[in-house]
């Protein structure tokens, strides 16, 4: 198994920074394009959750870490945040804790339909960690 | 950071020439500058011109929405156009294709 990890302050300037890193590390599985445009999304989606609900804009830091093992690439992004209260609602499609914001409430359902395998642990007060997987290479086969 | 967006106004259509990259970063510049633009008035028409975009995630859509709605307050619309594959995937995805329809001549 290969890792890597990295720590960031919750920006959004950061939310970039993070993608294209990620993507860096995983290129070594040799993906497709969309593929890789799969994975930045999702790291997008997952690093813009820490930023807007996670630490609601003020300063934290955001853990980074992604793993290769045979094919397949995990990569999880943890925060120290408020946490979720309730996981499940979180992940309805459209749902958003903060609609004035615009946001879409899209975020988790775009981590689901770009990844193969997404897992969301929280707890309210001492932060959530979004741990994603997706098999490289199906398209070539 | 501002990343290479444009803004061009035709009569009635405001054209936003937007950056290589949509997130949630960039989409909080979006919502400002439009709504900027929207107070000056006499805009019916929102154009979103994805040609130098290769990127979007969820906050895209989002600042998308927010524009249909706003439009929508005013009795305007909002399209988009040369947005590439994996920009429609997105569009599609998410059902804006449902609401914003595909702008096809400039002219």
């Amino acid at each position: 198994m290969e890792r890597m990890s990295f720590e960031m302050e919750s920006r959004s300037c950061n939310e970039q920074f993070a993608r294209v890193v990620v993507a860096v590390f995983l290129s070594r599985l040799d993906p497709t394009v969309e593929e890789l445009d799969d994975i930045k999304t999702a790291v997008s989606e997952a690093v813009t959750n820490c930023i807007i609900h996670g630490y609601e804009g003020r300063e934290g830091i955001i853990r980074v870490e992604a793993a290769i093992e045979g094919n397949e690439a995990t990569v999880r992004v943890i925060d120290k945040g408020i946490g979720i209260l309730n996981v499940k609602q979180a992940m309805e499609p459209l749902y958003t804790s903060k609609p004035s914001e615009e946001r879409s409430g899209m975020g988790f359902s775009f981590m689901e339909a770009f990844m193969d395998e997404l897992t969301v642990e929280s707890r309210p007060g001492e932060g959530t960690a979004v741990t994603m997987k997706k098999t490289i290479g199906r398209a070539k086969e | 950071m501002s990343q290479q967006m444009d803004y061009e106004r035709m009569g009635g259509t405001l054209f936003l020439h937007l950056p290589p990259e949509i997130d949630h970063h960039s989409s909080q510049e979006i919502r400002e500058r439009t709504e900027a633009y929207l107070q000056q008035g006499g805009i019916r028409q929102i154009v979103f011109d994805f040609s130098r975009t290769s990127f979007m995630d969820s906050s895209g859509i989002g600042a998308i929405l927010g524009r249909y709605k706003r439009m929508r307050e005013i009795g305007g619309r909002v399209a988009v156009c040369n947005a590439d594959e994996r920009i429609r995937r997105i569009l599609r995805i998410s059902g804006v294709d449902q609401l914003v329809p595909e702008w096809e001549n400039r002219q």
